[in-house]
């Protein structure tokens, strides 16, 4: 009657929930804005976020440990990560550049650290970060969108020569928000909603990010409190600014739907690994991501200040999880090295 | 701050509010919650352990060749926490020695068997009538009938009641949550035995003089609900509360919260709240058992999953094997994976060789090919996404203890995270998306600890 009986301490239940589960449903909701992007950008997004991906697989598979004997490229983790690298880099980037920044996300920003789960930044925005600093003409140079040539021919400065500066079309316009600070032009708000206007290949429209964070909010594979908190306090501060001179900063909608801010808010701050896990410490990491982002737009050197203000964000993540453990239950105040 | 209430106008029932966090495994409850309790048959032989509580054990005192009959007190209780022992049966003791436990440790045990003959009536002792008893000889009289905890702790019942000097208790909670999948016995009990509930009720007000009793039941057992309320005796005050569907509910501490807002100190009893709280089923046995004063010599089980043919709610005799009673309900193949009580807390069997005990709330059996799921996962890293903080009732933190857990850093889990506070419930384990066994490393942690507490 029976064969072996298999031991197993308790639960001998388990919920269906799975990290490449997770992962896949993430890239599910980067679709629309994926999908967007190469309508809007034609050749120059999809070279982009080809190249983008293609880099974070690759090195995912000869970097990574193996996990239980298989590659780790069946956790989805690389694929999420080269999508969101794609969709932060300027349409139109020299894909060498791409693939530079590419290694160093993967290879820097998360295999270094020990891989999933270890990385303390998020890898997308250390991929960056690290072009914005070796390249900043490259990755300030802005492809106009809606072109009527964007399905037939790639843009030339795509195409450069390994290591060598990439020559630009003359096609290229400014973002929303460098018209803003630079020349005090004001964008169309449902331009920004739609995402016709110039910028990052996956920033353009708020709508559709906003669309693939409801859809993950409602499978609770993101915590709804990091955007609401980073666009909660970047439109109050905003707000605040806005009423004091209404000449010299940008209204509220302008602020949370122009640059990377919605983007950033949904998909880069909510990385599980980089924010805090604690609830008063969420409130707090997303608090200061919307504050930073303002305070960077409007006072600091750079028209836009998402990525800077998100890496911040993360550095804060492991002291804000120690200062804001929960009270557990049948204690009267909470843990230790909550106030100590 | 969360109990809430409101009165549904239907039937008068209370719904209240229900502790914070907590998880939805599925209920899994529908083969066999419409089934009676049935009386399961004799098995050639049983093993009766003598401990079978927390506590002391019983101390035997029949002799190998002696004849017992069914219901005899076969093992006494050695001290305050300890309990009576009873027979199972009509029929000769054939042996004193060691018997196989759950745990895989051999323990002290007496083996029975039943005459073919005999009509296996249960033999009476002496009542212990509610209306003329003392508080002390109530205890007594629950502490010779053998009863524990029936909802599978297994703790000596008349311990539990002993209110401390000092103490008070305002409510009596009676516990018929049974939140566990599978599990269907106290359901079943509260729709068939409900008088015998009100009856055991009497004895519990008398020994905790509780201003206010509260029988909790979740919403998907409201006909469980209705059979309470339509027994409830003209002269006792009693609420029959109706709590939304939530593991683990039935947890004793989270309760008190759900039901009354108060939360239980760290290492306290309900008691220090002014609570006290006990199972369903032991309150029916309690109110079977001491009008007569007979002792337990059998218990309902749920005999369920996948891989039992013959499912129900049985009347099981204690001691029954293991292995009688799966040939005789029978199986649907192969078996693979048994456990005794439910799926998220219940103990995985061995050998079939171990004896049904008096906290054996449910077993619940898997065939060979039906346990994959679960041994074939992928066990991922971290990725700190916080499930299982929102899981854990108690607010701790499973993905910090799991980390300290894998390094070894038991001492800062205890300093830090509160790890003895942890009462196992699987919540974290049952949610964690990266496969991490957390309850299972916090069970090593603690008795890591426990040893170096032990040494020092």
């Amino acid at each position: 009657m029976t064969g072996t009986l298999v031991i197993r301490s308790s639960p001998h239940f388990v919920s269906g929930a799975a990290v490449d589960r997770i992962m896949f449903q993430v890239a599910l909701a980067l679709a629309p804005t994926t999908l967007w992007a190469i309508w809007t950008f034609g050749l120059a997004a999809a070279v982009t976020l080809g190249t983008a991906v293609a880099t974070c697989l690759v090195t995912e598979r000869l970097l990574a440990a193996r996990r239980a004997g298989r590659t780790t490229l069946g956790d989805g983790s690389a694929l999420v990560t080269g999508l969101l690298y794609g969709l932060t880099l300027p349409p139109g980037l020299a894909l060498w550049m791409v693939v530079v920044g590419g290694v160093v996300s993967m290879a820097l920003g998360k295999l270094l650290f020990g891989g999933l789960g270890q990385n303390p930044f998020n890898p997308a925005l250390v991929g960056r970060a690290f072009l914005q600093a070796a390249f900043p003409v490259s990755m300030t140079t802005w492809v106009l969108p809606g072109a009527a040539s964007r399905f037939t021919a790639l843009p030339s400065s795509s195409l450069a020569i390994p290591l060598m500066e990439p020559t630009f079309d003359g096609l290229s316009g400014a973002t929303p928000l460098s018209a803003w600070k630079f020349d005090a032009q004001a964008a169309d708000l449902g331009d920004l909603m739609f995402g016709s206007v110039s910028g990052s290949v996956g920033e353009t429209s708020a709508l559709l990010i906003l669309l693939g964070g409801l859809y993950l909010a409602w499978k609770r594979y993101l915590d709804w409190r990091i955007p609401a908190g980073v666009l909660g306090s970047a439109a109050l501060l905003a707000l605040v600014l806005w009423l004091i001179d209404s000449g010299r900063f940008p209204t509220v909608p302008a602020t949370l739907f122009s640059g990377g801010l919605m983007l950033g808010a949904v998909f880069m701050a909510t990385d599980m690994v980089g924010s805090p896990i604690t609830p008063k410490g969420t409130w707090i990491y997303a608090a200061l991501i919307g504050v930073l982002v303002v305070l960077i737009r409007n006072f600091g050197g750079m028209p836009e200040g998402v990525m800077y203000a998100i890496l911040l964000g993360n550095a804060c993540t492991p002291l804000l999880d120690k200062r804001c453990k929960p009270r557990v239950y049948g204690h009267a105040k909470a843990a230790k090295g909550d106030r100590s | 701050m969360l109990s809430f209430l409101r009165k549904s106008p239907a039937d008068g029932t209370t719904i209240r509010g229900t502790f914070a966090h907590g998880v939805h495994p599925p209920e899994a409850k529908d083969d066999t919650s419409k089934l009676a309790i049935r009386q399961f048959p004799f098995a050639p032989s049983f093993v009766v352990p003598v401990s079978q509580h927390i506590g002391k054990p019983a101390k035997v005192i029949v002799r190998e060749g002696q004849k017992v009959r069914r219901g005899e007190c076969i093992a006494e209780p050695d001290g305050f926490l300890s309990v009576a022992m009873h027979s199972p049966v009509t029929g000769t003791v054939r042996g004193i020695g060691p018997v196989p436990s759950i745990t895989g440790r051999m323990v002290e045990g007496i083996f029975l068997e039943p005459s073919a003959a005999s009509s296996q009536e249960v033999m009476h002792g002496t009542p212990c009538d509610v209306a003329t008893a003392s508080v002390d000889e109530i205890l007594t009289a629950i502490q010779r009938a053998g009863v524990v905890g029936l909802g599978g702790a297994g703790f000596p019942t008349h311990a539990k009641l002993k209110i401390p000097e000092g103490k008070r208790c305002d409510t009596l909670l009676i516990n018929g949550v049974e939140c566990e999948p599978y599990l269907t016995t106290d359901h079943r009990v509260m729709l068939e035995h409900a008088a015998d509930v009100m009856v055991g009720l009497r004895y519990l007000l008398k020994l905790t003089a509780a201003k206010r009793t509260i029988i909790a039941v979740e919403a998907n057992k409201a006909d469980a609900a209705e059979a309470l309320r339509a027994a409830v005796p003209s002269d006792l005050q009693v609420e029959v509360a109706v709590l939304p569907v939530k593991y683990p509910q039935g947890a004793e501490k989270l309760l008190i919260t759900a039901l009354l807002g108060r939360e239980v100190p760290s290492g306290g009893l309900p008691i220090d709240v002014g609570a006290v709280c006990t199972n369903v089923a032991t309150t029916a046995e309690i109110g079977q058992l001491l009008p007569t004063g007979q002792g337990i010599q059998e218990r309902v089980l749920t005999l369920g999953g996948p891989g039992i043919r013959d499912k129900g709610n049985y009347r099981v005799p204690i001691g029954t094997p293991l292995r009688f009673v799966m040939e005789t309900a029978g199986t649907t193949g192969e078996l693979g994976h048994v456990f005794l009580g439910g799926p998220m807390m219940g103990q995985a069997v061995s050998s079939l060789d171990i004896p049904v005990t008096k906290g054996t709330t449910g077993v619940i059996a898997f065939t060979a090919d039906q346990t994959g799921p679960l041994t074939d996962r992928l066990e991922y890293p971290c990725i700190r996404c916080g499930a299982c903080l929102e899981a854990c009732p108690l607010f701790l933190n499973p993905s910090r203890m799991g980390l300290l857990a894998k390094h070894g850093r038991y001492d800062e889990m205890v300093a830090e995270e509160h790890l003895f506070d942890c009462f196992e419930c699987g919540s974290c384990t049952f949610v964690c998306p990266s496969h991490i066994p957390l309850v299972q490393h916090f069970r090593v942690a603690k008795t890591q600890m426990r040893r170096r507490k032990a040494k020092a």
